[in-house]
């Protein structure tokens, strides 16, 4: 095939340069192959030194994101073809610090997933189960769309709120929280919600609406955040109307 | 359960949002296109009687209000996101208060009418 | 948290202050964010139409004269512009921000944003009717 097409990735090596720099690389354009395809042959046979994460080329494992042409992709499920006649510009995933390359540092997130307690909360403080937990169909459709969360960060990549204020907790980490919360299993929700009704917790949020649009899971993380939202304004409207009752009712102290 | 005020104000600001995409359309064509150029025209008589009515002032305070509460809101993160000013307390006084002074203005003209 | 992080050095890259320029959807957003100012703008100027209402005929009359002057309609013919756009985009987004159950089944966005209208379009009748009928 003699086809090539420009791929212009950013190199950026700590040690030897001061600044992000776009080389431009001639790659196959094969019908099938995708950008990481491209990024792997580069390495293969251009420049080994080429760094970027990948691990399960399908789209699940959530590792491969980056801008392509200034979107937020996961470069698995990215065709070449797509930007025919290119060129393509592959940049690290945008709103992250570049550590090498493509590869970027995303100990912000690792930092405040845990924060909105990303597991099931009971206020029964059971440790030995007789048997399993048991949900219907419609209790696990309540929260199933929130939970193919695969941690991409496609949605920090596309969201401007956490590019112009980092402390912003962002869309995935809320909408685990929902996913969570929504768990007929759970009875975390209290303690989620003093986590996230700081400003920097939902309330950084303009509802912009790019996290779902570039969410390869179709997540919907801004839906989550304004249902939250709506969520939070209820019950603090309910602790101010009727605080006695209200603090009878679910979830731990 | 922990206070806080933003709740309240982001309801505020919903019900100011609602209100606004409901109402502002028509009273724009109206008040801005259709009387002035004569399109329609009621009588100055009959548009008194309408405002003097003190349960439409009190309507008309209710909302313009939350519209105010909203324009605040809303301007205050296109400030500090879309113009990346930086001082979050400055910003945040200088919008919501002047939501509170336009609201002690609609009270004084609603009032006086 | 008790994990201990590596802190890596790292390059931190700026985002601009145009950032809102070079994409559609952002640019989008940020004229449905300024129309914010339209929503205070129009407040005044309602407070101005009233306050004139109650200042007598001749005030009245000779506020209308200054609104349809070349600047008024110009500035509020923007803000009719931007309102629209608020009614719209506020319309639009309301699905994706409240989920209604009724008889169990979750109601359609397509049919949420279509009560909305239809409230616009009653609301509009009645302010009609109020202030041009009645």
């Amino acid at each position: 095939m003699d086809e090539t097409i420009t791929m212009q990735v950013t190199r950026y090596r700590p040690d030897k340069t001061t600044q992000p720099v776009p080389v431009d690389y001639q790659v196959p354009l094969r019908k099938e192959w995708t950008v990481l395809d491209g990024l792997n042959h580069i390495k293969a046979t251009r420049d080994e030194t080429l760094s970027f994460r990948w691990s399960c080329r399908m789209g699940i494992c959530g590792s491969c994101g980056m801008n392509v042409d200034g979107e937020p992709r996961l470069t698995c499920g990215t065709f070449l073809s797509d930007y025919a006649p290119g060129p393509v510009r592959v940049e690290p995933l945008a709103n992250f610090p570049i550590v090498k390359d493509l590869i970027v540092d995303l100990s912000d997130f690792m930092e405040k997933l845990p924060r909105v307690k990303p597991w099931i909360i009971r206020d029964d403080d059971v440790t030995e189960i007789d048997g399993e937990y048991l949900q219907t169909p419609e209790e696990l459709d309540a929260y199933k769309q929130f939970s193919m969360c695969i941690n991409c960060m496609l949605c920090y990549a596309a969201c401007p709120v956490y590019g112009l204020d980092p402390d912003f907790v962002g869309p995935a980490a809320i909408a685990l929280a929902e996913r969570y919360d929504l768990d007929s299993r759970d009875h975390g929700s209290r303690e989620r919600l003093d986590v996230l009704i700081e400003r920097d917790g939902v309330w950084g949020c303009t509802f912009v609406g790019e996290c779902t649009k570039v969410c390869p899971k179709h997540v919907d993380p801004a839906g989550a955040i304004q249902r939250y939202k709506l969520k939070a304004a209820q019950e603090s409207v309910k602790a101010v109307l009727l605080p006695k009752a209200w603090r009878r009712t679910k979830g731990r102290r | 359960m922990k206070f806080r005020v933003l709740p309240f104000v982001w309801l505020t600001f919903s019900g100011g949002g609602v209100i606004a995409a409901v109402f502002l359309p028509i009273l724009v064509i109206l008040l801005a296109f259709a009387l002035p150029l004569g399109w329609v025209d009621p009588s100055h008589q009959h548009l008194e009687g309408v405002v003097e009515s003190w349960f439409t002032r009190l309507v008309l305070f209710a909302l313009m209000v939350p519209m105010l509460v909203h324009a605040a809101h809303r301007f205050r993160y296109t400030v500090y996101d879309g113009l990346q000013v930086k001082h979050k307390g400055l910003v945040a006084f200088a919008c919501y208060g002047g939501a509170m002074a336009l609201s002690l203005v609609a009270f004084y003209v609603l009032g006086t009418v | 948290m008790s994990t201990s992080v590596t802190r890596v050095p790292s390059y931190q890259r700026r985002m601009s202050v145009f950032w809102w320029v070079h994409k559609r959807s952002y640019f989008l957003f940020v004229m449905r964010e300024l129309s914010s100012l339209f929503v205070a703008w129009f407040v005044v100027y309602l407070l101005m139409f009233i306050a004139a209402v109650g200042g007598g005929a001749e005030k009245y009359d000779a506020f209308l004269d200054r609104a349809s002057s070349p600047l008024f309609l110009v500035v509020n013919a923007v803000a009719l512009a931007f309102l629209v756009l608020h009614t719209i985009t506020w319309f639009a987004l309301t699905p994706q921000a409240m989920v209604l159950n009724l008889g169990g089944r979750r109601v359609p966005g397509v049919l949420i944003v279509a009560a909305q209208y239809v409230g616009l379009a009653a609301v509009s009748a009645f302010i009609y009717w109020l202030v041009v009928l009645a």
